[in-house]
C-alpha cells in the first residue's frame, strides 16, 4: 500500500473545498445581488424617447397662435471624435474653442449621445447642413420647438422652456431635456398640450450601436400627439390694446360678461413670445428678467396687485348700501366740496348738491359713498364695527376683489390684493376699538384696498351681468373629448340682488353719455351704449394711476374691461378713452374717421420716457 | 508481465460519457456566445461555433488514435516526447506568429496551434516518468534537480513568449508531488505562499486578513475546542473594540484594516503569555505562523507600494491582469460580474442573453465563456456546471487512484491538477475571485490547441487506465 494514499482526501478535499466557495460566491452574485440585473439592464437597454407634437393654440377666431416648427440638435458620441479641425468647426458652429474643449473635458470617453448644440434654427441648420459631413463624428437629431405665430399675447400664451430638477424628482413624467410650459397658458395646459411620450425600447452593443428593437418592439409605446386649443383669446383685439399699450406700464383686461370669457389680457410692457425660443431663449430671458427695469415677464394684469381702484370701487359700494338697506335709490347726501365730519374732511370736486345715487356714480360724488359706507358699517344691526365691516367686506368680496379668481394663467397667493386690513387697524386702533372714520378712505377705493385689473374687469362683467360672474378663463375649447374645467361653466352670485343694479348702472352710463358733469365724456361711443366709470388711483411715489371700468352695449353687455395706466394721472384723460376705443374696434370691428384723433393721441401717448 | 486484455470493456465509459457532455455542453455555449440573427446555422463554418464542430470531431480522431496506440509507449517515450515539444517550445519563439503581444503561436495556413498547450502533456510525461522511476526521492538533490528542469524549461521558455497565463499551470503539479510524497510543510508554503501572494495584491487588504484570522480561530477550535477558542476570541475582539472606539472618539484616525492590525498586538502579547502559563505548544505554533502569515502579507503591501518603482508595479499589474482592461482597472471583470449575476436564479434563456451577445463582456467565446453559462443559465446552470467539474475530477482522482503502476497514477493525478487549475483560475476570474489570467476554460473555451490538449491530456490517461490490468506490481 502506497503511503502517501490517504492525500488523496486531502487533494479531493481542496479541490471540493475551492470550487464550493465559487458555488457560495455565485449564489451571493447570482441569487442574492439584485444590482447586477439593473446594471445589466441600463448596460444594454437604449430607450429612444418618441416626442409628441406639442397641441397647438388657436385664438378665439380659429387664428393660429402657436404652432411648432422644426429644429435641430447637433449631437455628437463623446469617444468617437478622435480629431477634430477646430478652426474650422467653430467658424461653421460659431463656437469658440473653448466652449469645445469643455465639453469634451466634461463628457471625456463618453458613450452616450450628448447634445453639442441645442435647438439650431432652420436658418442656420440650411448653413450647416451642406459642411456636414466634414464632421462625420456629429450628427443632426430632429427636435420640434415652438413657433409663436403673434408677437402678442406674451404673457398669456407664456413659453416652454426645460424641465428642472425639482419637477423631474416630484412627476416622474419628466426626464432631462424634456421641454415643460414655464408660464402662460402653456404651463397652466401643460397636460393637454404635451400629450403623452412614446419610447422605443432597443438593444445596443457595448459601443451603444443599435443592435436590434427589445423584445421585437412588444414594450414600446406610441407618442400621442398633444391636445389643440382654443382660447378665449381675440388676438386682434389683443394686438389692438398692445399697440395703444404701448410706451405705457399698466394692463387692461376685457371679458365676455355672458360666458366669462377673457377677449384680451394685457399687460405692458410686453416682449415678443418669440424670443424665448430656441438657443436664444436663455440669454434673453436673463435679459428681460434682470436687465429691464420695466419688468416686462411681469403680468400687471394679474400680479400687480396692489393698486387701490379709486372711483371704479364706488360702484359696489352703492350697491352694498343698496342690499344692506341702508340707503334707497333715491337716497340724497349734500356735498360740500367734500365730506366733512367735525375736524375730519375728505375732499370732492365741484359738482351739483345734493345727489341720488345714480348722479353720484355719474359724478363720482366722494361724501356720497363716505356716507353710504358709515351706515353701511355702523349700522346698528351689527352690534360692532367689526362686525359691519365685516359684513361690507363680504359684499366686496362676492365680486371677486380681495380674491384670487381661479384663472387659467399662473397666480400666487399674493396676487389677491386686499379689501381693508384688519390686522393693521387691530395694531392700530386697538382690537374692538374700531370707528368707521378710521378707515373711511375705503368708500372710495382708496386706502387699504389693492386690485389687479383682473378683479377689475371682473367687478364689471358682474355689474354688467347685475349680480354674477363667470370666473374669467382663457380657455374656450380644448380639442379631442376633453372638456375644460366646469368651474367656468358656473355661475358666480354676488351677495347683490338683482333688482339694485339698475340704478347703479344708470349712472355708469351717464357718466360716459351723461354730457355736462359726466367725468368719462372722452369714452362716449356713437351708437354703443358705454357704461363706465373712472377711478384716479392715488399713488403716493409719483403720478396717480388712470383707471377706468366699463362694458358695452348697456342692455346684453359683450364686453366688459378694465384699463389701468399706471402714472398717467385722471382716469378719464387716458384710461377711458383708451377703454372706449378697445370696445368700439370688438364691437364695431374698427375706429371710424371722426375718431382717429383720438386713437392717435392714445397710440403716442407716453409716459414711460417721458412725462 | 503482461496481459492482453480487451480495450473496449476496460475503457472507463463514464469519463467518457462525461468528458462528451462536457464538451457538449461547451459548445451550446459557444454557439450563443457568438449566435446573431444573421448567423443561426450550426453549420456556419465562418462562424466560430462552427469551426468549433470542426475542432471537436478532429479532437474525436485524435481520441481514438490515442486509445489505440499502445498504451506502453507514453512511459517509453516520455521524455522524448517531451524533448520534441521543448523544441517546439524554441522553434515557436522563432517561427510564431505574434498575437497580443505574445509569440506562442504557429501558423499553418489558416489553423493557429499553440504549442504550450501540448507542452503540458508532455511536461507531465516527463515528470510522471521521472518520479516513477525507482531511483527517485524527494530527499535526492540529484532527483530534485532533475525534476526542477523539467518543470523549469518549459516554464522558462513559456515566459519568453510572454504567456504568463500558461507559465502559472505548471506550478499545479505540487499537488502531484504531494500525492507522491512531498512533504506537508513544503506542500503548504508552496500553496500559501504564491496564494498569499496573488490575494495580497489583487484583493483590499482586509478582505485578506479577515479569512486568514478566520481561518486561524478555526484552527483554534479544531484543535483545542471551543473553550480555547473563545479565549482567543475574546481577547482579540476586546483589543478590537478599544482601538475601534478610540478611532470613534477621534483619538486615532485609522481605516479597518490598521485597526485590526494593530489590535493583534497588544492580542498576541496578552495570548502569548497565557500559552506559556498554560503550556499550550500546539497553539503557540499556530499563533506564531498566523503573525508569521501576516507579517508576509503586510511586507507585500508595503514593497508594492512603497519600494517597488512605477513601472515596475505596472508590470506586476499586467501579470495579474489588472492592467488589460480598456476602460481602467476591473472594467472587464465588473462587466463579467454584471452578465452572471444579471443571470438570476434560472437564467435568462438560451440565446437569450444581452450582456455576452452585445460585447459588454471581453473575450466572451473564450476565457470569459463562463459569462454565458452565468447569464442564460443563471445559479443553477453554473452550480451545475461546477458539480459537472467536480464529479469529473473526483472520478479522475477516482481512475488515478485504482492504478498499479506509479507512473499512470502520477500521469493521472498530473491530468486532475492541470483541470483543476483552469477551471478554479478561470471561473475565479469572471466571478471577481482570481487573477485575470487569460487562460482557457477546459471544454468550453473556444479554441481548437486547448481542447486538443485536453482531449490528449485525458485520452492518455484513460488508454493508460484501459490497461491498468496488464501492470503487475
Amino acid at each position: 500500500m502506497n503511503p502517501f494514499s490517504g492525500r488523496k482526501y486531502i487533494i479531493a478535499g481542496l479541490i471540493v473545498l475551492l470550487l464550493a466557495t465559487f458555488v457560495v460566491k455565485l449564489f451571493l452574485l447570482q441569487i442574492s445581488d439584485v444590482s447586477y440585473k439593473i446594471s445589466a439592464e441600463n448596460n444594454s437597454r437604449r430607450i429612444v424617447t418618441v416626442y409628441p407634437t406639442r397641441g397647438l393654440v388657436f385664438d378665439r377666431n380659429g387664428v393660429l397662435l402657436i404652432g411648432n416648427q422644426r429644429s435641430f440638435d447637433l449631437m455628437v458620441i463623446p469617444s468617437q471624435v478622435k480629431s477634430l479641425d477646430t478652426t474650422e468647426f467653430c467658424r461653421l458652429f460659431n463656437v469658440d474653442s473653448d466652449f469645445i474643449i469643455s465639453f469634451f473635458r466634461k463628457y471625456k470617453g463618453g458613450l452616450r449621445p450628448q447634445v453639442f448644440l441645442s435647438q439650431i434654427s432652420k436658418e442656420d441648420y440650411a448653413i450647416i447642413e451642406d459642411q456636414l459631413h466634414k464632421f462625420p463624428d456629429f450628427y443632426i437629431q430632429e427636435r420640434s420647438v415652438r413657433k409663436y405665430e403673434t408677437s402678442g399675447a406674451a404673457h398669456v400664451l407664456g413659453y416652454v422652456g426645460e424641465v428642472d430638477s425639482a419637477k423631474i424628482r416630484s412627476d416622474n413624467y419628466y426626464s432631462i431635456g424634456d421641454y415643460i410650459g414655464v408660464s402662460g397658458l402653456e404651463k397652466t395646459y401643460e397636460k393637454q398640450l404635451r400629450g403623452e411620450k412614446g419610447k422605443i425600447i432597443y438593444l445596443v452593443d457595448v459601443h451603444v450601436r443599435i443592435k436590434e428593437n427589445y423584445a421585437g418592439g412588444e414594450y414600446d409605446e406610441q407618442a400621442v400627439a398633444g391636445k389643440d386649443l382654443i382660447s378665449s383669446i381675440d388676438i386682434q383685439l389683443q394686438e389692438y390694446g398692445e399697440r395703444l399699450m404701448k410706451n405705457k406700464k399698466g394692463a387692461i383686461v376685457a371679458i365676455e360678461p355672458v360666458t366669462g370669457e377673457i377677449l384680451a389680457i394685457i399687460s405692458s410692457p410686453t416682449y415678443d413670445p418669440n424670443l424665448l425660443v430656441g438657443r436664444a431663449r436663455s440669454r434673453n430671458y436673463l435679459e428681460l428678467d434682470r436687465n429691464d427695469s420695466l419688468r416686462p415677464l411681469f403680468n400687471r394684469a394679474i400680479q400687480s396687485s396692489k393698486n387701490p381702484p379709486g372711483s371704479t370701487f364706488k360702484m359696489v359700494m352703492g350697491l352694498t348700501g343698496l342690499q344692506e338697506g341702508v340707503i334707497l335709490p333715491h337716497s340724497t347726501f349734500g356735498c360740500s366740496g367734500g365730506y366733512v365730519v367735525g375736524n375730519f374732511k375728505l375732499g370732492c370736486h365741484n359738482h351739483a348738491s345734493p345727489l341720488d345715487l345714480t348722479r353720484a356714480v355719474q359724478n363720482s360724488c366722494n361724501a356720497y359713498f363716505c356716507n353710504v359706507f358709515r351706515k353701511v358699517i355702523d349700522n346698528p344691526k351689527y352690534k360692532s364695527v367689526e362686525k359691519g365691516f365685516i359684513a361690507w367686506q363680504n359684499h366686496i368680496k362676492s365680486f371677486g376683489l380681495g380674491v384670487n379668481l381661479e384663472i387659467d394663467l399662473p397666480y400666487s397667493e399674493r396676487d389677491k390684493g386686499q379689501i381693508g386690513d384688519t390686522a393693521y387697524y387691530n395694531r392700530k386702533h386697538g382690537k374692538g376699538r374700531w370707528k368707521s372714520l378710521n378707515f373711511i378712505s375705503l368708500a372710495i377705493g382708496q386706502g387699504e384696498v389693492g386690485v389687479n385689473t383682473l378683479q377689475l374687469a371682473n367687478m364689471t362683467a358682474a355689474i354688467a351681468n347685475n349680480g354674477y360672474y363667470y370666473i374669467p378663463h382663457i380657455i374656450r375649447e380644448i380639442s379631442g373629448d376633453e372638456t375644460i374645467d366646469k368651474k367656468y361653466y358656473k355661475k358666480q352670485f354676488t351677495s347683490i340682488s338683482k333688482e339694485h343694479f339698475q340704478p347703479i348702472i344708470d349712472g355708469m352710463y351717464l357718466a360716459v353719455n351723461g354730457g355736462a358733469g359726466s367725468t368719462a365724456g372722452l369714452a362716449i361711443i356713437e351708437d354703443i351704449d358705454l357704461c363706465g366709470k373712472t377711478g384716479t388711483a392715488q399713488n403716493p411715489q409719483g403720478e396717480n394711476h388712470s383707471v377706468f371700468v366699463a362694458f358695452a352695449p348697456k342692455d346684453n353687455p359683450k364686453i366688459a374691461i378694465a384699463v389701468f395706466i399706471e402714472n398717467a394721472g385722471y382716469g378719464g384723460t387716458w384710461a377711458a378713452p383708451m377703454a372706449s376705443l378697445i370696445v368700439e374696434k370688438y364691437l364695431k370691428g374698427y375706429i371710424p374717421e371722426n375718431r382717429k384723433w383720438l386713437e392717435t393721441r392714445v397710440l403716442e401717448a407716453d409716459f414711460i420716457n417721458k412725462k | 508481465m503482461r496481459r492482453n486484455t480487451n480495450i473496449i470493456s476496460n475503457l472507463d465509459w463514464l469519463t467518457i460519457a462525461m468528458f462528451v457532455m462536457l464538451v457538449f455542453i461547451g459548445w451550446i455555449n459557444i454557439y450563443s456566445a457568438v449566435y446573431s440573427e444573421e448567423h443561426k446555422n450550426i453549420f456556419d463554418f465562418s462562424q466560430r461555433y462552427g469551426k468549433q464542430i470542426i475542432w471537436i470531431m478532429a479532437a474525436g480522431l485524435i481520441a481514438v488514435i490515442l486509445l489505440l496506440l499502445d498504451s506502453g509507449i507514453y512511459s517509453l517515450f516520455a521524455y522524448g516526447i517531451y524533448a520534441f515539444m521543448i523544441f517546439l517550445l524554441m522553434a515557436v519563439l522563432v517561427l510564431g506568429k505574434e498575437v497580443n503581444a505574445s509569440r506562442s503561436w504557429f501558423e499553418i495556413g489558416s489553423v493557429r496551434l499553440q504549442p504550450a498547450e501540448f507542452a503540458k502533456f508532455a511536461t507531465l510525461l516527463a515528470l510522471s516518468k521521472l518520479i516513477s522511476d525507482t531511483g527517485f526521492s524527494f530527499n535526492n538533490i540529484k532527483s530534485l534537480s532533475r525534476l526542477a528542469l523539467i518543470l523549469f524549461l518549459p516554464v522558462g521558455l513559456i515566459l519568453l513568449q510572454g504567456d504568463a497565463g500558461s507559465a502559472l499551470v505548471y506550478y499545479i503539479f505540487v499537488l502531484v508531488l504531494y500525492r507522491e510524497g512531498l512533504s506537508h510543510v513544503a506542500f503548504f508554503l508552496a500553496i500559501s505562499i504564491p496564494v498569499l501572494f496573488i490575494s495580497t495584491l489583487i484583493f483590499e487588504k482586509v478582505n485578506v486578513f479577515i479569512p486568514i484570522v478566520s481561518i486561524a480561530f478555526l484552527f483554534v477550535w479544531l484543535m483545542s475546542g471551543w473553550k480555547k477558542l473563545l479565549t482567543a476570541l475574546g481577547i482579540y475582539i476586546g483589543s478590537t473594540a478599544i482601538f475601534l472606539s478610540l478611532n470613534e472618539i477621534r483619538l486615532i484616525d485609522m481605516d479597518l484594516y490598521y485597526i485590526l492590525l494593530l489590535a493583534l498586538a497588544p492580542s498576541s502579547l496578552v495570548y502569548f503569555i497565557l500559552q506559556y502559563r498554560y503550556k499550550l505548544r500546539n497553539l503557540f505554533l499556530l499563533h506564531s505562523i498566523l503573525l508569521g502569515i501576516i507579517l508576509y502579507t503586510f511586507s507585500i503591501n508595503y514593497m508594492y507600494s512603497n519600494i517597488l518603482k512605477e513601472h515596475q508595479r505596472l508590470r506586476i499589474d499586467v501579470l495579474l491582469g489588472k492592467e488589460k482592461d480598456p476602460h481602467g482597472v476591473g472594467y472587464n471583470v465588473e462587466q463579467s460580474l454584471i452578465a452572471i449575476g444579471s443571470g438570476g436564479v434560472s437564467g435568462k434563456g438560451f440565446l437569450q442573453g444581452t450582456q455576452t451577445k452585445l460585447n459588454y463582456v471581453p473575450e466572451q467565446d473564450t476565457d470569459f465563456i463562463f459569462c454565458t453559462v452565468g447569464e442564460e443559465w443563471g445559479f443553477i446552470g453554473t452550480t451545475f456546471v461546477i458539480l459537472f467539474f467536480i464529479a469529473f475530477l473526483l472520478r479522475l482522482i477516482f481512475l488515478a487512484e485504482r492504478q498499479r503502476s506509479q507512473f499512470s497514477r502520477i500521469y493521472g493525478y498530473g491530468v486532475v491538477s492541470i483541470l483543476f487549475l483552469h477551471i478554479l483560475i478561470n471561473i475565479g476570474m469572471t466571478i471577481g475571485l482570481a487573477p485575470v489570467i487569460g487562460i482557457p476554460l477546459p471544454f468550453f473555451s473556444y479554441g481548437g490547441s486547448s481542447l486538443w490538449a485536453f482531449t490528449i491530456l485525458i485520452f492518455i490517461f484513460l488508454r493508460l487506465d484501459a490497461s491498468r490490468m496488464e501492470m503487475l506490481k
